[in-house]
């Protein structure tokens, strides 16, 4: 095993790392603060090719790797944990299936943009009677001639109301429950389709959050993604690569918040010497980098079996596990060792503690997570 | 835990007080509103003075019904818990504990009846744990002090009509040489600084202040020159036992509202508290969060006795801090994505609990005091 990153993803982190810290660290707290998502930033990612890293060239991505993607993710979520999750969810959760189940004239259409980044991507899943039990929804999707009939409404949209194209799960057979539901490849301008409400939220807050509404929404028959009664899988599946970006996510928020930690505990002084000399402050970081470097390892790997096309279902759920959580622990730390300043937001710390909760709730809860790999054992 | 039928009496009324007046004001507090109003109600049902001597116009109950005050508050608003705390714990007492009785006379029934709030001034931007290494420094002038220098992270400051304050008369002496005054707001040279933007506690100021040859009168000094750091140190007890109270508040109300959301979400066919992953979180945390009641007034009790309780007191600080944090965190996953929203409480409760670690001695102080009387043999 060699644990050594080739020097294209060590090229690639680098390049990801400079993007961030020059472009997107110094707006950070003050998007947090205005809950405002920067389209620009986006942009910028698609000009250096992240939005479509594991993609063909031929359909609009650099041809690059999982790996890759998940550094990216990682590098972004460092500065700002709400820009990895709008590439994660973009490239993820809306663009994987696609490349996964499209037909070549839905990679061509949509794929193609998607990995150029000039449109951003969003999944549809989640309703309000189902979240852990996406399996129980309701919104319908009714086959009338060359098209289907949506009707329904999804809640906790990533990327909601800024993407211009949404997969969307709706059942087409309402007595098969889950075998009856299936996917599609939802344009923002369909008729009937609406943006609902923004939800205010702890963390993440410059990464909108929206309610999407079906109201009799006419999507084309050719924008079915895979088979009627395929859908479940797609999700399921579609999720299973979400969770990687999840847990680069998380990676990237505890590293932030180790950084800012230590760099704290060694200019602070009391009682004559820096705080990182006492070993109750010194431990805990000791404790906090360990759990750091394993959570990364865990998502490497987990990225390094779906980029060699080998079974990543148990591990990429161990790695969001085991990422969240040493997000959450990680970040409520780094804002005990900053002390009174770091419960103020003048300091990165406390944002960094809102924004890791999340990644032990969305995409799978560490609940889900546990079961998902308690069955794989 | 055996409370007098006085004590039920007293919790029961600032339950349904803080349910009634407080709850509904809440939204308003995490908009960064000041709850004035809150507090004038609150004077007017001697709530601002609970502990307090009735000759010194105080509601002369015992130390544990104030406690319970902070905590059935803390509940419903940990912000207005902290208000009181600070308040009454910090504020008032030191002025009761080693104020001359000309200034027990001046100045305690006003905070007994909240008609002043007092707020309590050691935290420097270079003296945080380490609170001896103040460097704010009060000169003598005939008949007062001129004072320099600056405090951070001051709970009601800026709306505080009283302010302990902790300033060096002698750099040279360390922890001996600093002292304790009594400053009004209005004195020359006072300023108000930066309001502070934090994580939670929303509705509670948090200032800067700036002391810029400020004079006070020598009779506002607080207790003889010297005796300063001995004063903040006396306090600490009753301040930790108070934000101890606000922390155990806190978890409850978490705990409280998550484990409702469990019997009623429901998810593949049943309520999310059927599945063991679930209701063993509920019983991890109904523990922990027991173990903390009792650590608190076990604390309280001993305070109300008259009986040492530093090591009692910081052991009830660390732990129901801790359990806060944790039981806050858990209720957040229980409410799952909605948790994560501001249209239900989980997520204020998250960021409220974190400061229970850090103020009023962050967690590795308490494990210091706790070492300490443990390499003492006690």
């Amino acid at each position: 095993m060699d644990f050594r990153l080739s020097e294209e993803h060590e090229m690639i982190r680098k390049m990801v790392r400079d993007f961030a810290e020059k472009e997107v660290a110094p707006s950070a707290a003050e998007r947090d603060e205005e809950e405002r998502f920067d389209r620009g930033i986006f942009e910028q990612m698609a000009e250096l090719g992240l939005t479509g890293i594991p993609w063909p060239e031929e359909y609009g991505g650099i041809g690059s790797d999982f790996l890759a993607y998940v550094i990216a993710v990682e590098e972004l979520s460092r500065v700002c944990a709400s820009t990895g999750v709008t590439l994660s969810a973009h490239l993820s959760l809306a663009s994987w299936p696609i490349y996964k189940f499209g037909t070549e004239e839905q990679k061509q259409k949509y794929l193609k943009p998607l990995a150029q980044g000039k449109k951003i991507g969003a999944y549809c899943l989640t309703e309000s009677g189902s979240g852990s039990d996406a399996g129980a929804m309701k919104t319908t999707a009714k086959k009338e001639g060359d098209h289907y009939v949506l009707n329904g409404s999804k809640i906790f949209i990533t990327n909601g109301g800024v993407a211009e194209i949404y997969i969307v799960f709706a059942l087409t057979d309402p007595e098969r429950k889950h075998k009856g539901v299936s996917a599609f490849i939802v344009e923002k301008d369909f008729p009937g389709f609406k943006v609902g409400k923004k939800e205010s939220k702890l963390g993440i807050r410059s990464s909108p959050t929206t309610e999407i509404i079906f109201e009799d929404c006419i999507v084309p028959a050719e924008n079915l993604l895979g088979e009627e009664g395929q859908g479940f899988k797609i999700a399921m599946m579609t999720l299973d690569g979400g969770r990687n970006g999840i847990a680069a996510q998380a990676v990237g928020i505890a590293q932030g918040a180790l950084d800012a930690a230590v760099a704290y505990a060694k200019e602070r002084h009391q009682f004559g010497k820096p705080i990182i000399a006492n070993q109750g402050i010194s431990f805990k970081l000791a404790d906090m980098a360990t759990a750091v470097e394993a959570a990364r390892l865990l998502t490497y790997q987990a990225a390094w079996l779906e980029s060699n096309g080998l079974p990543y279902g148990k591990a990429s759920a161990m790695a969001k596990l085991f990422a969240g959580d040493t997000a959450m622990k990680v970040t409520t730390e780094a804002v005990q060792i900053f002390g009174g300043y770091g419960y103020t937001k003048e300091y990165p710390v406390e944002r960094f503690m809102r924004d890791a909760k999340i990644t032990q709730i969305y995409e799978g809860t560490q609940e889900i997570q546990r079961l998902v790999i308690s069955r794989m054992l | 835990m055996n409370f007098t039928e006085e004590q039920r009496m007293l919790q029961r009324m600032v339950r349904e007080f803080a349910e009634k007046e407080i709850a509904p004001f809440v939204p308003e507090m995490e908009k960064g509103a000041f709850p004035r109003e809150v507090l004038r109600k609150m004077g007017s049902l001697g709530l601002m003075g609970i502990p307090i001597p009735e000759k010194y116009g105080g509601a002369g109950m015992d130390f544990i019904s104030y406690i319970l005050a902070i905590h059935e508050i803390s509940k419903v608003s940990a912000a207005l818990g902290v208000i009181l705390s600070v308040h009454t714990s910090v504020g008032t007492y030191p002025i009761l504990a080693f104020g001359t009785e000309e200034q027990r006379q001046k100045y305690v029934p006003k905070l007994a009846r909240g008609e002043y709030l007092a707020a309590f001034c050691l935290t420097e931007a270079d003296a945080g744990s380490d609170a001896k290494a103040i460097r704010t420094r009060a000169v003598r002038d005939g008949d007062h002090y001129v004072i320099n220098g600056g405090k951070i992270f001051i709970t009601n400051g800026g709306e505080a009509d009283l302010y302990i304050l902790f300033a060096k008369t002698d750099p040279g002496l360390g922890k001996d040489g600093i002292t304790a005054f009594i400053v009004e707001k209005g004195a020359p040279g006072f300023i108000v600084g930066k309001d502070e933007k934090k994580m939670g506690l929303n509705g509670s100021r948090t200032v800067s202040l700036i002391f810029e040859n400020m004079k006070v009168p020598a009779a506002n000094r607080l207790g003889g020159e010297g005796e300063g750091f001995r004063i903040a140190m006396a306090n600490l007890n009753a301040g930790r036992i108070g934000i101890a109270a606000q922390a155990l508040g806190i978890a409850e109300a978490a705990f409280e509202k998550a484990a409702a959301y469990a019997k009623t979400r429901h998810q593949f066919g049943r309520p999310i508290a059927a599945q063991q992953g679930i209701a063993f979180k509920l019983a991890d945390m109904e523990t922990k969060i027991e173990a903390a009641r009792l650590l608190v007034y076990r604390a309280a009790n001993l305070y109300a006795e008259g009986l040492p309780c530093v090591k009692e007191a910081s052991m009830a600080k660390l732990f129901a801090s801790q359990t806060a944090v944790e039981t806050a965190t858990e209720a957040v996953q229980i409410f799952g994505g909605y948790g994560y929203t501001k249209d239900y409480p989980a997520e204020r409760y998250f960021r409220d609990a974190k400061v229970t670690e850090i103020y009023e001695g962050t967690s590795e102080i308490q494990r210091n005091v706790i070492a300490k009387w443990l390499m003492k043999g006690k």
